[in-house]
């Protein structure tokens, strides 16, 4: 291990980039199918109560309608075990009356065409009995408890010995409910053949799928192809499988023909999950000379009240800084909310935010640079497990970072750079995320004129897994970027993980190489026995070089190899998996974000300028995709920071924004250059190509350099995001 | 707040799509085969043609082909590419005009496919993003975007594509500043926009006949 460097071809480009850019890349809802009918949820339009009547006559004699479904006469779903509405696969769907969040499905209304699939969805009329619902979190923390699973305190050291410190502060910060809106629409193509399903689905995860499927619908796992070669986004939107599929997984069924549902926009904002509100207080102490000397850390957060969701919010502050007395408490409060989900960064970019302003804040109250006190705390060893880094070059990041901006340049008191009207600041920010590696296996097929198939039931939800595949798999073998094709996307494949937690170039590209390494064992052996027949038999390494092996004298292209071998084809699957070292060391990717923006003194407006976002995650596989990712996740921090809020009416527990106008994510104007970089130093013990994670660490982090640049340029510290320019007047 | 609904038996009045059949098909069915009514008495064909006289002739051109379709008036030129004539490179990323996903061209202008309907655009001529390239060589733009990696997932890419090229048509893009205000109704939820911008930039440099 260790020892595995590319020899590049120079930046790959995306391998399937002509499909996207053509049109030619089919996502879920696009598969031409004879006999397709299409199906619509009618949603609850209350948050808490029963169904008392539904009437669906009126839709069922609409023209064109094929199954008008409810909770009275819904077909059996096999795998909704146990009693109540909610299961393992989380809310049943339609199986009572009983209404638990505002948008819940309560009717599926499926017919020939979508117009009038959707007119015929206007026609279910429902009457409920109403009661109370709660789903403002700010004024129910009283019921705030401990979740039934998993740890939620951690101490080490004394409690609150931040207190006790001779500088601290505590302060409270808030995250909004915000939702991962990928711009494609959560979709789902359901085929039944028999009691053989295909189902062309929006999802992070093809095996995950296919075991959900064939959990819920009680047939062998074999019986089911989950299809997903291009998925338009998911940021945690599509790591589970949601009511909305089991429906159109259902109403296939029923009706005996294939069915395509689309969920509405605003239905992504209420059917597939969101980062939940999190309220929580930071308590940070130091010495006078900015040593660490307590951190205390309380979130709270919003969840279901028919269903857990927990997350890493406070993860980060136990293992972020070298400090001796560290504690953390996380808690839940049920709500009349459907249930959140992993959002990008998830959690801990949640917890992220409220431990890096913090940082600032400390630092400002020591007179101290919010950098030199990071680096004056840096933790050498994990400070949780007590095990040295598996690598580490945070230091590096912040360094490059903070020269490519100016850090050191700016003149640190707050409000101090104008520029004309507006108010300059400069702020940073740091992001950790565990750097995973799962188990994974991969199929290499060497063929006959020298090409090479890699196959791996992995995701592509954007970050180009298969580009990064192609390219590991060329550099092991020499092979020109064109000669090597990688199948994703399909249940069919030998297993892969599903997309989330920043694991799937580590534990999918290990066994990528893995396998081709095998591949490669297999020409070495033959080129060792003579089946070159070059005329002198060399005893030194052989250069694998454009698909061709040879001695620098003589060279053999893998095709005429083949043929000397007597064979058609090399063709070897390889499981791959971590092992020991997961013991010995600590993993984790590290990010430091710069941001540099105007705040316009009169109107509170924000521009941001100029963003520096740093990555040590370990080998860079593929530049040009990694920049993109990076880049990616400092725009979704940007929304993060500056717009992202779903509204609600608490009167009816309904969202008042669940639509692209009035809930905002950033537009192209809103995006200044970026500059990313890359320590680009490979890990040595993750996997064969050192490459650490990067999904998570390219947000985590980033909005607090947002709100710490914001702080410097005004003077005022905002602690609840998102910040709008109402809460800098 | 209970509030009551209509019984099933007042429901099942004046909405059938049978009851229309008996009014308005009896006058029409003379221009139609006996056999074809009579047949659709049966299962439910009776809708079916029901929606056959729902239906608006619409002739229109996509990517240099004319097609001559039967369309409900409410079908969207969206719902239109994708559903009926099965071009599913444009995209539906919010159907309420608020994401630029299904961005094509009418007559050269980019237009938000989700909020025209299809008969709307009688005689017009469509471009989507299948019919940018000529045959396998790409437009310089499509091209530019994949040197510059301007997408992830790739969802909004057509979109942003078909908007980028307008974009260029129409004079907007003299600088990057004006890119991104121009490209502004294109969302693109990965954070491609940098790469984005580049990419115009570099095609309007390049001067290429568009
Ligand atoms: S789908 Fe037309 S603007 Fe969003
Ligand atoms: S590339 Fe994914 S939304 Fe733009």
């Amino acid at each position: 291990m260790g020892n595995y460097f590319f020899e590049t071809e120079g930046p790959i480009d995306r391998v399937d980039g002509k499909q996207k850019v053509t049109g030619q890349a089919l996502y879920a809802g696009e598969y031409p199918l004879e006999k397709l009918c299409y199906g619509v949820l009618v949603g609850s339009s209350i948050a808490r109560g029963n169904i008392t009547a539904i009437a669906t006559k009126e839709a069922e004699n609409a023209a064109g309608v094929l199954a008008v479904i409810t909770h009275l006469n819904r077909p059996a779903i096999p795998g909704y075990t146990g009693e109540g509405d909610s299961g393992p696969a989380g809310m049943k769907l339609m199986s009572s009356p009983a209404i638990y969040f505002a948008g819940q499905p309560v009717a599926l209304v499926i017919a020939d065409t979508f117009e009038r699939a959707q007119h015929a969805a206007s026609l279910v009329k429902v009457a409920y009995k109403t009661t109370e619902s709660s789903t403002d979190l700010s004024t129910q923390l009283s019921k705030a408890a401990a979740p039934r699973r998993g740890k939620s305190e951690y101490s080490r050291g004394e409690k609150n010995a931040y207190k006790k410190a001779a500088v601290w502060i505590e302060e409270d910060y808030v995250i909004p409910h915000e939702v991962h809106n990928p711009m494609e629409l959560g979709s789902i193509t359901a085929v039944w053949n028999g009691d053989q399903l295909t189902v062309y689905d929006k999802t992070q995860g093809v095996k995950a799928s296919q075991r959900s499927y064939a959990q819920l619908f009680g047939v062998p796992q074999d019986n089911v192809r989950v299809v997903a070669p291009f998925v338009g986004g998911g940021f945690g939107m599509a790591l589970r499988t949601w009511p909305y599929e089991v429906a159109a997984v259902m109403g296939a069924r029923k009706v005996g023909q294939p069915l395509k549902l689309m969920l509405s926009r605003s239905q992504m904002f209420t059917l597939v999950g969101y980062r939940p509100h999190t309220i929580q207080q930071v308590g940070i102490g130091a010495t006078r000379d900015g040593i660490l000397t307590g951190i205390s850390h309380d979130a709270t957060a919003a969840t279901a009240s028919y269903e857990e969701f927990t997350e890493g919010v406070v993860r980060m502050t136990q293992f972020m800084y070298s400090c001796a007395n560290v504690d953390t408490r996380y808690r839940l409060v049920p709500l009349d909310v459907s249930v959140p989900t992993w959002m990008r960064g998830p959690g801990e970019a949640t917890g992220a935010f409220a431990l890096e302003s913090a940082l600032d804040e400390l630092a400002y109250k020591l007179d101290m640079d919010a950098l030199d006190l990071r680096k004056k705390n840096y933790a050498y060893t994990d400070p949780e497990s007590g095990l040295p880094y598996s690598s580490k070059f945070l230091m590096d990041c912040y360094d490059q970072g903070a020269e490519k901006i100016g850090w050191y340049k700016r003149n640190r008191q707050p409000r101090s750079m104008k520029n004309g009207e507006w108010l300059e600041g400069y702020g940073m920010s740091s992001g950790v995320f565990g750097a995973h590696r799962p188990a994974a296996t991969a199929r290499a097929v060497l063929a006959a004129d020298g090409s090479l198939l890699v196959q791996s039931a992995a995701s592509d939800i954007g970050p180009g897994t298969g580009t990064a595949m192609v390219k590991i798999a060329a550099d092991v073998l020499g092979l020109p970027y064109d000669k090597v094709r990688f199948e994703l996307g399909d249940s069919r494949l030998p297993p892969a993980p599903t997309q989330g937690g920043s694991g799937t170039n580590s534990g999918v590209g290990a066994a990528v190489h893995d396998v081709c390494t095998a591949v490669k064992e297999k020409l070495i052996l033959a080129m060792n026995e003579g089946k070159a027949g070059f005329s002198k038999q060399p005893q030194q390494e052989w250069l694998f070089e454009k698909g061709r092996i040879g001695n620098g004298a003589e060279s053999i292209s893998f095709s005429d190899l083949l043929k000397n071998m007597g064979q058609s084809a090399i063709d070897l699957t390889r499981d791959s998996k971590s092992g020991e070292e997961r013991q010995k060391y600590a993993f984790y990717s590290f990010s430091v974000h710069f941001t540099r923006l105007w705040v316009h003194a009169r109107t509170g407006v924000v521009r941001i300028k100029q963003i520096v976002t740093v990555a040590d995650a370990g080998k860079i596989v593929s530049e040009k995709t990694a920049r993109s990712q990076m880049v990616g996740g400092a725009i979704g921090g940007i929304g993060m920071a500056l717009m992202e809020e779903a509204v609600f009416d608490h009167r009816f527990g309904r969202m008042v924004n669940n639509n692209f106008a009035d809930y905002h994510i950033p537009v192209n104007a809103d995006v200044p250059d970026i500059d990313t970089i890359f320590i680009n130093k490979p890990d040595p013990y993750i996997n064969p190509m050192g490459a650490k994670g990067m999904g998570e660490i390219a947000l985590i982090g980033y909005a607090a350099s947002v709100t710490n640049a914001i702080y410097h340029a005004t003077g005022k510290r905002i602690r609840e995001l998102p910040v709008t320019p109402d809460k800098l007047l | 707040m209970s509030k009551t609904l209509p019984t099933s038996d007042e429901q099942g009045k004046g909405a059938s799509r049978r009851d229309f059949l008996k009014w308005s098909g009896a006058a029409v069915a003379v221009s139609l085969t006996p056999s074809v009514v009579t047949r659709a008495a049966g299962e439910r064909a009776d809708e079916t043609i029901a929606g056959f006289f729902e239906k608006m002739p619409l002739k229109l051109e996509v990517n240099g082909k004319l097609h001559q379709l039967q369309v409900e008036p409410r079908t969207t030129l969206l719902d239109l590419l994708r559903e009926q004539i099965g071009l599913t490179g444009t995209k539906k990323g919010c159907d309420q005009g608020q994401c630029g996903a299904c961005t094509v061209h009418v007559n050269g202008r980019r237009i938000n496919s989700c909020l025209s309907l299809a008969v709307m655009n009688e005689g017009q001529k469509i471009t989507t993003i299948e019919g940018l390239a000529k045959g396998d060589e790409l437009h310089p733009l499509q091209e530019a975007f994949i040197k510059h990696d301007a997408f992830q997932c790739g969802y909004c890419t057509p979109g942003q594509i078909m908007s980028g090229v307008a974009c260029i048509n129409e004079g907007h893009a003299g600088s990057a500043d004006e890119i991104r205000e121009f490209m502004s109704g294109n969302l693109c939820r990965c954070g491609a926009y940098p790469h984005i911008v580049d990419a115009i930039l570099e095609t309007k440099k390049g001067g290429n006949n568009l």
